[in-house]
């Protein structure tokens, strides 16, 4: 659905622009090539790293650590394993739901929604490319640390 | 041939590792590979229009806007306009990368480069939707609650921490 809409919007503007510029619109495609070739290596790298990591990490592992009684260690691994596995937000969405059927708590499972939305360690070596290794770092750092502040305000409020 | 093995090292390393893990244990293995296969399609669904986007965006708009509208002394109007880019876009958190190269490039304002990326990966209307069918109302919306204002403090913390002699490098590349 996302792709469709993408490809539309990108299709649509293309021809806008190639109407009003031949020149530019040939500037834009060259840019858009070199860009999307730049990244291969580290994209296809990550796809892999991802891959692995999924298929290691799964949510019969992460049900076992976020359960209700399991307090800040279960808030901390939940928020570790949402930082290291990295998923389309709306399968986190449903994993999460999933996860708090079957007895996780609200506050660990913010915590992990948390982090799988905001940190990415697989990515890294993508992001890194592109607002530098400390930028990333501290980048991921932050949301990671500010997941524990989420997690707290729903221990709070929902629990 | 040698610089493009060189390019790709990386990713037949990574590579190399899955298939050590299929001859270590076979079921987890080929899951991931085919996790990675799935991630792929994923890319190609989304990447390439965005790749494109971005190339009209490079060339259409003027760096002098986007300094206006983001840059240093944009204030609040940059806060929410980087924000508001970040909600209405569509993909996954990789995807935001490469906009972040146009708008460091363009001289957009670091801490709003940051807002941008935050805001991407958690306050997404794409799938607030998907959130609120499978979470409820009060989660979902206590996360968005809790997300604006730590997506623009995390902004601008991650400026600070910077330091300017990285940000000094970032923007002259």
């Amino acid at each position: 659905m996302t792709g469709i809409i993408l490809y539309s919007v990108a299709a649509i503007l293309l021809v806008v622009s190639f109407l009003k510029d031949r020149k530019k619109t040939k500037l834009a495609l060259k840019k858009a090539w070199v860009s999307f070739e730049g990244i291969m290596p580290q994209f296809l790298a990550v796809v892999c790293i991802v891959g692995i990591l999924l298929s290691v990490v799964t949510p019969e592992m992460i049900s076992k650590v976020s359960g209700k009684e399991s307090g800040f260690i279960g808030v901390f691994i939940s928020a570790l394993l949402g930082a290291i596995t990295l998923m389309p937000t709306f399968v986190a969405f449903s994993t999460a739901d999933t996860l708090l059927k079957n007895g996780a708590g609200y506050t660990q499972i913010a915590a992990l929604v948390s982090t799988l939305t905001l940190v990415g360690i697989a990515t890294f070596p993508l992001e890194a490319k592109y607002i530098g290794k400390k930028g990333a770092f501290i980048r991921n750092l932050l949301a990671f640390l500010f997941s524990f502040i989420v997690a707290y305000i729903f221990e709070k409020v929902m629990v | 041939m040698k610089k493009i093995i060189k390019r790709y090292s990386f990713f037949l390393g990574v590579l190399l590792i899955i298939m050590a893990l299929i001859l270590l244990n076979k079921d987890t293995g080929l899951k991931a590979l085919k996790l990675a296969k799935n991630s792929f399609f994923q890319m190609v669904e989304v990447l390439p229009p965005i790749m494109i986007l971005l190339g009209l965006m490079d060339v259409w708009i003027p760096r002098e806007r986007m300094i206006k509208y983001m840059g240093q002394d944009s204030g609040v109007k940059g806060i929410i306009l980087a924000m508001l880019v970040g909600i209405i876009g569509a993909g996954p958190m990789y995807a935001a990368f490469p906009f972040t190269a146009v708008l460091i490039k363009k001289g957009v304002k670091f801490s709003n480069v940051i807002i941008f990326m935050n805001a991407w990966c958690v306050i997404k209307v794409s799938t607030v939707l998907f959130e609120i069918s499978y979470l409820g109302y009060n989660f979902t919306f206590l996360r968005l609650l809790i997300n604006l204002p730590g997506v623009i403090m995390m902004g601008y913390l991650t400026e600070r921490l910077m330091g300017k002699d990285e940000l000094t490098i970032i923007y002259k590349t």
